[in-house]
Formats: C-alpha cells, sequence, structure tokens
C-alpha cells in the first residue's frame, strides 16, 4: 500500500463520517453504569428526529472522567454531558435540532481535568471508534508505521527512539532505545516482541482503557518495534479478566491483516509481523517479564532470576523485546513527530507523557494523560479537584511496589527520580489519593494482602517473609505488638526487599518503608509496652 | 580451556569460563550454603540461601546461577549474608511443621543441618502450623507434606533425570504444594517409575522410604550425580 492510499482511505472515513458526531464512551467503567443503554436510545432518538443523514452516534473509548460516566461528547462543538441516563437521551438530540434545553448534566471541558492533560498515548482515545480501523486511519494512524517501514533503516527507528529518551512505562522506567538497541543487536533470525497488557496492580486500569480505546496503536507501536528489531512474531499477553480488551485487539488484529498492515509483505514491503494473543489467568506474578514469558510458553508462570534478560534469551531462548502497552502506544508519535519533538516533552530524567490512573478519596476519578514534570499538588488539587469535604493526607503511587507520598511533600514533580527521591515510584500509573481519614497503617496491611495472596511461592523470603510482614502489620492494628516486634518488621522489610527472587518480593516491603518513613507515629501510638514473660 | 579469574573472599581463583560462582567457590574450597541446588540437575535458585555480594553491585546475587565474570570480586559470608541466611531458615522451619525429634531425617536432614551452621537455635518467626497431609499411597515410598522446603529438587531429578515429571508445583503462597500427576494420589500415577530418585534428592524428611522410622532415613545423593554424569559422557549406549 502507497501512502497515497492510506491518507485515501482515511480521506473517505472522513467523507463518511456525518458532520455531527456523538459519541458515548462504551469502555468498560461508562458500560457499568450503562453506557450500552444510553447508546442505544441516542440512535432511536436521532432516527426519531430525521437527524440520521448529519448526526451519527459513535461508540467511542475511553474519554478519561470515567468517574462521572456514563459520557457523552458531541463534535465538532465539543459539549460534553455527565452521567447520562437513557431518559435523557432524547433531550440530548433534540437540543442538537432545535437548540432547546438539554436535561443532562453538562460537563466542563476547560477544567483543569481537561486543559493539563497533554495526550500522545491517548490522543484519539475517546474521539475514535476502536472498532473500526478506518477511523483510526482518519486519525493519522498507521502513517508512522508506514513511514517507519518506507524511509527508515531499523537502526534509525531504535535511534529515534533513543533519542526520544523515552522509558519503559510498566514500571522499572527502562530506556527502551537501549531495551531496543540489544535485542536488535542480538545474535539469530528469530526474535519475538511482547505487548505486556498483564496489568495485575490493584487500582490500575490505564492499560486496560487504552487496549479498549485504541487497540491499533497498540498494534502499530509493536509493528514499529518488530521492525526496528528485527522481529517476525509478537504476542499480546493480556489477562482474562479483560474480554472487552481481548474482543476489540483480536478485531483490530482481523482488520489489520485485511489491509495489509500486518501479516506478510506489510505495506507490500519485505518486512512480515504476525501478533498472538495470549490470555493470562489474571496472576499479578505473570507480569514480571519471565514468568509472563514461562506463561506464554505453556509452563507455570513463575519467575526466573535475571540475568539471563529476555533479550539475551527470551521466548524459547531467543532474544525477545517485551514493552508494556503505554510504552507501545508511544511509539507511532516518536516515528512521526521524531525523537526530538517527544524528548521536548517532560523533565530531564523522564521525557514525554505519563497516563495516570487518578483514584481514591477524590473529586474528579478517571484516566489521565499528563507531561512529566507535572507536581502532584496540579494533578490532586487541581485536575482532581482535591478530596471532597476533607483534606489530602497522602497520595499512593506505583501500587504494591510504591510508596505513601505525604501532603507536605505535594510539590513533588512527577518523575522518575523525584519520585523516588521521596520513597515511592512512578510505577505502571496507579495513584491513589487518600483523605485525613485514612489510616495508613491499613494502607500497608491492604498492600501486603496482596503481594502475600499473590506471591508465586518459590522463594521463601517473598512467600514467607510476606506472610510474617502482614501478620506483625495485624498485630500492630489489633494493638498487641510491641517495640520489638516493628524492628521485627523492620528487619524483614530489608530482608525481604533484598533476598527476593523477582520484584514482586523485591518491592513487596516498599508500602510498608513508605509508611513507616513518613506516618511512624500511627504505628508507635498503637505498641504496648513490653512485658517480660516470666 | 578458557579461564575466568576472580577472587573469592579475597582468595584469587581461576575457573573454566562460564562456571557459576558457586562452581568457583567449590572448587575454592570456600563453601556457600544451599539448599534447592543439587549436583546433577539444573539450577532454580529458589532457597536464597546462596545469595553473595559482589563489589560494585548492589543486588544480592546467588552463587548457583550467576556466572563468573573476569576480576569479579565475590564475598560469600559477610554479616548481612549471614543474618539473611539465618533469618531464611527460620523461616522455612516456621511455615512447616518441622518437628525434628519424630522425623524419619532427624539427623540426616539437610534443613537440619543448615540450621546447625548458621547457628540457628530457634524461630523469630510465628509458627504458622499449617495443616498439611501425609500421602502413603505409593507402595514404596511416602511423601509428608509438613516437612517439604519446596526447594523442588523431587520435581528437577524426576523431570530432568528420570524422565517422568510425576512431580510439579500447584497453587502459590501459602498454599504452595509439590503434587504427584495431576494432583493426585502419589500411588495412582502411572508414570511414576518408582525408581526412588526423588527419595535420594529430597533435602528433608519430607520424601521417604517406607518403613523407615525416626532418624532412619538416609540418602544416597552420590548416585543422582553419577546417573547424570555418566548419561553426558555417554556411559550407556545401546
Ligand atoms: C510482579 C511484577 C508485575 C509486573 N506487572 C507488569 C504489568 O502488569 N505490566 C507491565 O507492563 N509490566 C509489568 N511488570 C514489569 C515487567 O516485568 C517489565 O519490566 C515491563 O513489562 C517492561 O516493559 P517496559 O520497559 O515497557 O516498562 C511487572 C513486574 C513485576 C516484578
Ligand atoms: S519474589 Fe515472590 S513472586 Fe518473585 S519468585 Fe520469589 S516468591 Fe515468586
Ligand atoms: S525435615 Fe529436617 S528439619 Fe524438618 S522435621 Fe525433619 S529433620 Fe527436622
Ligand atoms: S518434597 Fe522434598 S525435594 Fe520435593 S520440594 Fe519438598 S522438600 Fe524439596
Ligand atoms: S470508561 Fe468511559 S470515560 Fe473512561
Ligand atoms: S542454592 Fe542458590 S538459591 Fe538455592
Amino acid at each position: 500500500m502507497e501512502l497515497s492510499e492510506l491518507l485515501e482511505i482515511g480521506q473517505q472515513e472522513r467523507t463518511r463520517q456525518k458532520p455531527i458526531r456523538v459519541h458515548c464512551c462504551t469502555s468498560t467503567g461508562c458500560q457499568a453504569a450503562n453506557s450500552l443503554g444510553v447508546k442505544k436510545k441516542l440512535e432511536t432518538a436521532v432516527n426519531r428526529n430525521g437527524l440520521s443523514d448529519r448526526v451519527e452516534v459513535v461508540g467511542v473509548g475511553c474519554m478519561g472522567c470515567c468517574g462521572r460516566g456514563p459520557l457523552v461528547q458531541i463534535d465538532p462543538e465539543n459539549l460534553v454531558y455527565e452521567e447520562v441516563t437513557p431518559e435523557q437521551a432524547p433531550s440530548i438530540i433534540s437540543g442538537l435540532k432545535d437548540s432547546s434545553v438539554v436535561e443532562a448534566q453538562p460537563g466542563d471541558p476547560e477544567h483543569p481535568f481537561f486543559t493539563k492533560q497533554f495526550k500522545i498515548v491517548r490522543e484519539t482515545s475517546g474521539k475514535i471508534d476502536p472498532e473500526r480501523i478506518e477511523d483510526y486511519i482518519a486519525a493519522g494512524g498507521y502513517q508512522g508505521l508506514h513511514r517507519a517501514i518506507g524511509e527508515f533503516t531499523p537502526s534509525e527507528i531504535v535511534n529515534e527512539v533513543s533519542k526520544s529518551g523515552l522509558r519503559g512505562r510498566g514500571g522499572a522506567g527502562f530506556p527502551t532505545g537501549l531495551k531496543w538497541a540489544t535485542v536488535a543487536k542480538a545474535p539469530g533470525d528469530r526474535k519475538f516482541v511482547i505487548c505486556n497488557a498483564d496489568e495485575g496492580d490493584p487500582g490500575a486500569f490505564m492499560d486496560r482503557s487504552v487496549l479498549e480505546s485504541d487497540p491499533h496503536r497498540v498494534l502499530e507501536g509493536m509493528a514499529i518495534a518488530a521492525y526496528a528489531v528485527g522481529a517476525s512474531e509478537g504476542f499480546i499477553y493480556v489477562r482474562a479478566e479483560y474480554p472487552l480488551a481481548i474482543e476489540r485487539l483480536q478485531k483490530a488484529i482481523k482488520q489489520a491483516k485485511k489491509y495489509g498492515i500486518l501479516g506478510t509483505h506489510i505495506f507490500e514491503s519485505q518486512f512480515d509481523f504476525k501478533i498472538n494473543i495470549r490470555i493470562g489467568a489474571g496472576a499479578f506474578v505473570c507480569g514480571e517479564e519471565t514468568a509472563l514469558m514461562h506463561s506464554i510458553e505453556g509452563k507455570r508462570g513463575n519467575p526466573t532470576p535475571r540475568p539471563p534478560y529476555p533479550a539475551q534469551s527470551g521466548l524459547w531462548g531467543y532474544s525477545t523485546l517485551i514493552n508494556n502497552v503505554e510504552t507501545f502506544c508511544n511509539i507511532p508519535a516518536i516515528v512521526t513527530n521524531g525523537g526530538d519533538w517527544y524528548a521536548s516533552i517532560g523533565t530531564e530524567d523522564s521525557k514525554g507523557t505519563k497516563v495516570f490512573a487518578l483514584t481514591g478519596k477524590i473529586r474528579n476519578n478517571g484516566l489521565i494523560e499528563v507531561p512529566m514534570g507535572i507536581t502532584l499538588r496540579e494533578i490532586v488539587e487541581e485536575m482532581g479537584g482535591g478530596v471532597p469535604g476533607g483534606e489530602v493526607k497522602a497520595v499512593q503511587t506505583g501500587g504494591p511496589s510504591g510508596g505513601c507520598i505525604p501532603a507536605s511533600l505535594l510539590d513533588t514533580p512527577v518523575s522518575y527520580d523525584s519520585l523516588a527521591q521521596v520513597g515511592s515510584i512512578m510505577g505502571s500509573g496507579g495513584m491513589v489519593v487518600m483523605d485525613n481519614q485514612t489510616s495508613m497503617l491499613e494502607v500497608a496491611k491492604f498492600y501486603m494482602e496482596f503481594c502475600r495472596s499473590e506471591s508465586c511461592g518459590k522463594c521463601i523470603p517473598c512467600r514467607s517473609g510476606t506472610v510474617q510482614m502482614y501478620h506483625l502489620l495485624n498485630k500492630i492494628s489489633d494493638g498487641e505488638a510491641t517495640e520489638a516486634d516493628l524492628e521485627k518488621l523492620e528487619q524483614l522489610c530489608e530482608m525481604v526487599k533484598h533476598t527476593s527472587l523477582c520484584g514482586l518480593g523485591q518491592t513487596a516491603p516498599n508500602p510498608v518503608i513508605s509508611t513507616l518513613r513518613y506516618f511512624r507515629h500511627e504505628y508507635s501510638e498503637l505498641l504496648q509496652p513490653e512485658t517480660i514473660n516470666v | 580451556m578458557p579461564v575466568t579469574t576472580l577472587t573469592i573472599d579475597g582468595t584469587p581463583v581461576a575457573v573454566e569460563t562460564g562456571s557459576t560462582i558457586l562452581e568457583a567457590a567449590q572448587e575454592a574450597g570456600v563453601r556457600i550454603p544451599t539448599l534447592c541446588h543439587l549436583d546433577g540437575v539444573s539450577d532454580v535458585g529458589a532457597c536464597r540461601l546462596c545469595l553473595v555480594e559482589i563489589t560494585g553491585t548492589r543486588k544480592l546475587l546467588p552463587a548457583c546461577v550467576t556466572e563468573v565474570a573476569e576480576e569479579m570480586e565475590v564475598h560469600t559470608n559477610t554479616e548481612k549474608l549471614q543474618e539473611y541466611r539465618r533469618m531464611v531458615v527460620e523461616m522455612l522451619f516456621s511455615e512447616g511443621n518441622h518437628v525434628c525429634a519424630v522425623c524419619v531425617s532427624n539427623g540426616h536432614c539437610e534443613l537440619q543441618n543448615m540450621a546447625v551452621e548458621l547457628g540457628m537455635d530457634h524461630s523469630r518467626f510465628s509458627y504458622r502450623f499449617p495443616q498439611r497431609d501425609v500421602d502413603i499411597s505409593h507402595p514404596q515410598f511416602g511423601i509428608d507434606h509438613n516437612r517439604c522446603i519446596f526447594c523442588t529438587r523431587c520435581v528437577r531429578v524426576c523431570d530432568e533425570l528420570e524422565g517422568a515429571h510425576v512431580w510439579d508445583v500447584a497453587h502459590r503462597c501459602a498454599g504452595l504444594k509439590i503434587v504427584a500427576g495431576l494432583d493426585q494420589p502419589w500411588g495412582d500415577v502411572d508414570a511414576c517409575t518408582s525408581c526412588g530418585k526423588c527419595v535420594d534428592a529430597c533435602p528433608t524428611g519430607a520424601i521417604f522410604r517406607k518403613g523407615s522410622t525416626v532418624a532412619e532415613m538416609t540418602r544416597d545423593r552420590g548416585k543422582l550425580e553419577f546417573l547424570q554424569q555418566a548419561r553426558e559422557k555417554g556411559e550407556w549406549t545401546r
């Protein structure tokens, strides 16, 4: 396919589209609030009002402010309605016809929740129909892949990605360009590309949302990666709890194949790439890269020591590139606009944007994509609208591997280094706001309980250490612990962190360590005086 | 034979390139504690007892799976390592039901010996007293899950040396269990050839020969290594 043909598909799609598009979110969050019912009523109302020649109702992906769903947004006017009920649908449509008063709660597109965002990964999320490849193409999709194959050598692509400064969004923040270069240089002509869509962190739904809203962007990113590192086969490992994401990915792969965008001779070049979906049973540990690869191979999802890293010896022993969903979604924009452009966004050590799932005790729940360097305060107070009827006590980032940042440090900019400095991590993007009613000990207990039950059990520090830590946390909160127990807890934190085999155990103590660092009094208050047993 | 030189606890050592730190240490006569390692089968790095410190590396690395590198400075017995190893053994004791006085392996047990070696005389951690069962459905052998430390040595010898793959690991965290076949009674698993390799591999009193009473259960580890080496050298060709 020539570039002109790709552009032609986009042009045709735009001509086919009606001038007024009523976008109704059909992602999991809004579906749970009956957005499909709303969509049906919107469609009926369009027909009833005889508007079908200029208005169309489009099921789109997530718009971000999921806490206020179901959401309906009207283009090109950019009107937003929140918490729409099926009963309100006719009024929204008649409003289009005769400007009558609409009986639905309007949203405010000028709210910092929207204006402070910078969308790369989620650029087309909520604007296009995730089930139509043509809609993605009309929005500029697959041009990055076309350019990559047609205009660049694989090593030039790796260079652009290195130049962009992009770091892995799956949690550890490893430089993506360096990882690609290692796989590209690895000997052997069989290589794999894996998209890690396991997303096991409690409170995180960024990757699910991207997969549901914009599956083609993930495929495009993966295909560019495969071209750059010399792979011809890829896997998307996604958990079975994400049925909608899986369904849309399957559809997207089928459509891309039909257009010759995936499969053999992509865009009529010599480049072949096919993508398979692997459905995981939903174990947190299976997000760990070595465990994930064993799972794909049909074995028990147990981590194995690294080195060897996947780039050296991955799937079935072949060199393998493994990246997170969000990481891949940044790639098409980097190829299209150049690495320098990407590197101009964000901070020195953290380039580009990051998607966060903003949840907890906060007014505006949802998904945001912000430039790196934005402060936690801007996110929590301005975009999130603060805590309803209370004060922020702490922000938890990084999920079970992360930590709690106290309100006094809200001016910390969001970057890999600065979050690490205050004892937390960027992680994959869960951000939980806690108010002053929250007990930090309970928070630590929650994450420890999670790690305890998710430990694969292979190594003793994690298998048993998390159980013992959870037990000690309970003992403290039950008012049955002494100073010696707290000391033991701290020793365990240190031991489990340094001796566990994989990242799960190595980071499991973090929520305890960070709450002890900033909220130690909440622990000590509950301690009992030491008694001497005779 | 390409050679790598390194120091282990200050002593210079030269070993075949590609050796593990554990092999290098053995060559140098330095003892590194291990439980999941078994000569003759693959290593998994699970017990974490063989962790060592390497100058210039923040992470502790398992000696059994880490390859030597030129000029590596390995420290095998720092205070920190001793402390961590003791904690590992304490946790192993507290997560199973190890009542040595009534155990078939009393006196011939690698876990018990490890506790002695590391100077662990009691566990600081709460005993968990798990409810685990004993399976004596096999005509010759038995498995007492209460004594299992999940080293997976039985799994590996059965898979890698006998080729039967009777054993595997099921479930996770506190529910972890070594299972026979498809979580069947051992005696019902047709794949079991009753070769006894897992009996010889088990470091504790978990897998035993029927009829052994307290403190009677000994093992012939050398047999496994002999089998593996003989096979590697192709000593039996038919
Ligand atoms: C316990 C555990 C769970 C993980 N879960 C995920 C996950 O769900 N998604 C993900 O992308 N990375 C996850 N990771 C990180 C991956 O192992 C790996 O570093 C990442 O997928 C690499 O991609 P990136 O470089 O694009 O971040 C997890 C790591 C650990 C230790
Ligand atoms: S750290 Fe935990 S999850 Fe990782 S290998 Fe050890 S037991 Fe399994
Ligand atoms: S297996 Fe070893 S440590 Fe466990 S009870 Fe028997 S002798 Fe004691
Ligand atoms: S039964 Fe014995 S050999 Fe098998 S895992 Fe348990 S302790 Fe190790
Ligand atoms: S799920 Fe509908 S806006 Fe996020
Ligand atoms: S012997 Fe190396 S981890 Fe067990």
